[in-house]
């Protein structure tokens, strides 16, 4: 662990109705993640990695045990205070990425600055700052169907970082981006996790971007089997 | 809010055709309700004005036993001048009229008529009574359009005029036609026959008497004088505002349709963006909207569409509604037998109060049907959502 915990779950249990039954997702997770870390949830399809993520992120709530973030358990909050928590200090990075189709960049980028109180001049400062970091200031009018699927995902970045979140979580990021555009997009959100601090958590079983984990996590059947920590 | 506005109007534009349909149609609804309204407010201003210059001026005094509607009253509603009323008639803002039922004999056949006497000299309305001036042999009568048509009488026409005198007798003797007018009031020509009101006294054996006036002076609540009372021209036009709320009515129901169409392609399209955009749904929960504001941002959308129908409305609406009220509407069939005054062309009136509450029931509909699929979205699981898995 790098930092203080800004996360930490204790005896996460999840679980879906299927049929008429139940099908528990996760059976148990205990884990802590601190500031600025550069981990990865991986595992097969049905691990549990996308669920654990959801819970983390606010977009779901445990059916047992405790996942506190950023100080607050996920599931004592009202769907308001949930909001709020995704909306000051997390950010997604979905594998579709997710844009806003008949946004432009700059909009899309533009668009979590909305929710809070920035100015317009605020914000336009901080949608470029963000296009810089990807590299994208030269496709701030295009829409994302003019966009290729890399440059999509270089625009969900800088939309889950224009705020500066404390926590970025990103699903799958670069199952639809060959070789070239994935090594860009992590070597891109590596020298995020460098400069701002900010923590970062994956859901992978891309031997792309588990390369460049710094905490490994491997789940199975909704456990934790094995945590690998790479060296600095 | 604002920025549910704000989103609202570039995920709008953003939809591009989807937006333009729908926009299209509900703009359509927009002209077509305000033009359709404001041709009956145009029809019931012209009717009611009509009357007044061709028939009852700003009101009139009727004897109490007259009731147009029914025959049998017209041979004893009749009493002699009150002297009240002199002062005004010679001043010319009062006229008054004497009527009896008759029959004409137009080429041989039977034909009845009420018998109208007007003085000559009078210009209150618009009648054109001078005509009965002219130097004939017989007793020059004018007629309307319509009465003309059908009796096939036209001007210099002479037929025989048939009358019971108030001593029961029966008498006749031929008119000529002197004139022809034409008006859009039909109670003063479907089967009238205008005669000088002296000339129709003498006839009738009844000097210096009168079925009803009509007056100039607009002053409300005038004493009932000898056998005559005050009937006012709210009272006298009643009929066109009934007429005109009956037909509102019926034209209820074809806004209804109108507004049906267009609200059906706006339920069709935010039933199916809830369906189609649940990715993007998932995105707003994921940075941070509730799903009240998701919804709250998907029923501005769909009302917004009406907002901006009502922009494009105004765009080729104004010119239309102005060019409308310039050139009028000419009803594409003979209206001049309907029984009220209807003008071959009605020229539209249009009202703030008019275009304000079209605006606002269209836009109160329009938010009704998009928050109704709408709400689906606050059931919507966002992880679901996120996926884009159909629920």
């Amino acid at each position: 662990m790098e930092n203080s915990a800004i996360i930490q779950i204790n005896q996460l249990i999840k679980r879906f109705p299927m049929g008429k039954g139940e099908f528990t997702a996760l059976k148990g997770i205990n884990l802590n993640f601190g500031t600025g870390e550069f981990a990865g949830l991986i595992g097969p399809s049905g691990s549990g990695k996308t669920t654990l993520l959801n819970i983390i992120g606010s977009l779901d709530t445990p059916t047992k045990g405790e996942a506190v973030v950023l100080g607050k358990s996920i599931s004592k909050l009202s769907a308001k205070e949930s909001a709020k928590l995704r909306k000051e200090s997390l950010g997604f990075i979905f594998q579709s990425y997710n844009l806003l189709q008949v946004h432009t960049v700059f909009e899309n980028v533009e668009f979590p600055l909305l929710l809070l109180d920035y100015t317009t001049l605020e914000r336009k400062k901080m949608v470029m700052d963000a296009l810089e970091w990807v590299g994208l200031t030269d496709k701030v009018k295009s829409k994302p169907p003019q966009l290729s699927g890399g440059e999509c995902q270089r625009v969900a970045i800088a939309r889950a970082m224009v705020k500066k979140p404390s926590l970025v979580l990103a699903d799958e990021p670069t199952a639809n981006l060959d070789a070239a555009n994935s090594h860009n997009i992590l070597q891109t959100m590596l020298n995020l996790n460098r400069e701002l601090k900010t923590t970062f958590i994956f859901a992978t079983h891309d031997e792309k971007v588990i390369g460049y984990l710094k905490r490994k996590i491997f789940l199975k059947d909704g456990l934790v089997d094995q945590e690998e920590w790479m060296n600095q | 809010m604002k920025i549910a506005f704000k989103l609202a109007f570039r995920n709008l534009i953003g939809a591009g055709l989807r937006t333009g349909l729908n926009v299209i149609v509900l703009s359509f609804s927009f002209v077509v309700i305000i033009w359709a309204k404001g041709i009956l407010v145009g029809w019931d201003h012209q009717a009611k004005n009509d009357m007044e210059q061709w028939e009852i001026g700003k009101g009139q005094f009727w004897h109490n036993q007259y009731d147009p509607y029914d025959g049998f009253t017209i041979t004893d509603s009749h009493a002699p001048i009150p002297n009240e009323f002199k002062p005004e008639i010679e001043k010319g803002e009062m006229v008054p009229m004497l009527f009896a039922q008759g029959t004409i004999y137009p080429q041989g056949r039977m034909q009845p008529a009420m018998i109208k006497g007007i003085p000559a000299s009078q210009n209150l309305l618009k009648i054109p009574t001078h005509k009965l001036d002219s130097v004939t042999d017989a007793i020059p009568a004018i007629i309307g359009e319509v009465m003309a048509r059908s009796s096939h009488l036209e001007k210099g026409s002479r037929v025989v005029l048939r009358w019971r005198d108030s001593k029961g007798t029966f008498d006749a003797t031929e008119i000529e036609i002197v004139d022809i007018f034409s008006t859009t009031v039909p109670t003063i020509d479907v089967a009238q026959v205008w005669i000088n009101l002296e000339t129709m006294q003498e006839k009738l054996l009844l000097p210096e008497q009168a079925t009803l006036f009509s007056f100039a002076n607009a002053e409300e609540n005038r004493p009932a004088v000898g056998d005559f009372r005050l009937k006012t021209k709210k009272e006298l036009t009643a009929e066109i505002d009934a007429m005109i709320k009956t037909k509102n009515a019926g034209q209820s129901v074809f806004y209804f349709i109108l507004l049906l169409l267009a609200m059906l392609a706006i339920f069709d399209t935010q039933i199916l963006s809830i369906f189609r955009r649940q990715k993007e749904i998932g995105t707003y929960v994921a940075l941070g909207y509730t799903r009240q504001q998701v919804v709250t941002l998907f029923t501005v959308e769909g009302a917004m569409h009406a907002v901006l129908a009502a922009a494009l409305a105004a765009v080729y609406g104004i010119p239309f509604f102005i060019w409308q009220a310039r050139v009028g509407f000419t009803v594409p069939m003979d209206t001049s037998e309907f029984g009220m005054a209807i003008a071959p062309t009605m020229y539209p009136i249009y009202s703030v109060g008019l275009i304000l509450s079209t605006t606002l029931i269209v836009l109160l509909t329009t938010s009704v049907v998009s928050y109704w699929p709408a709400r689906r979205i606050a059931k919507m699981n966002p992880t679901e959502a996120l996926r884009g898995k159909i629920q």
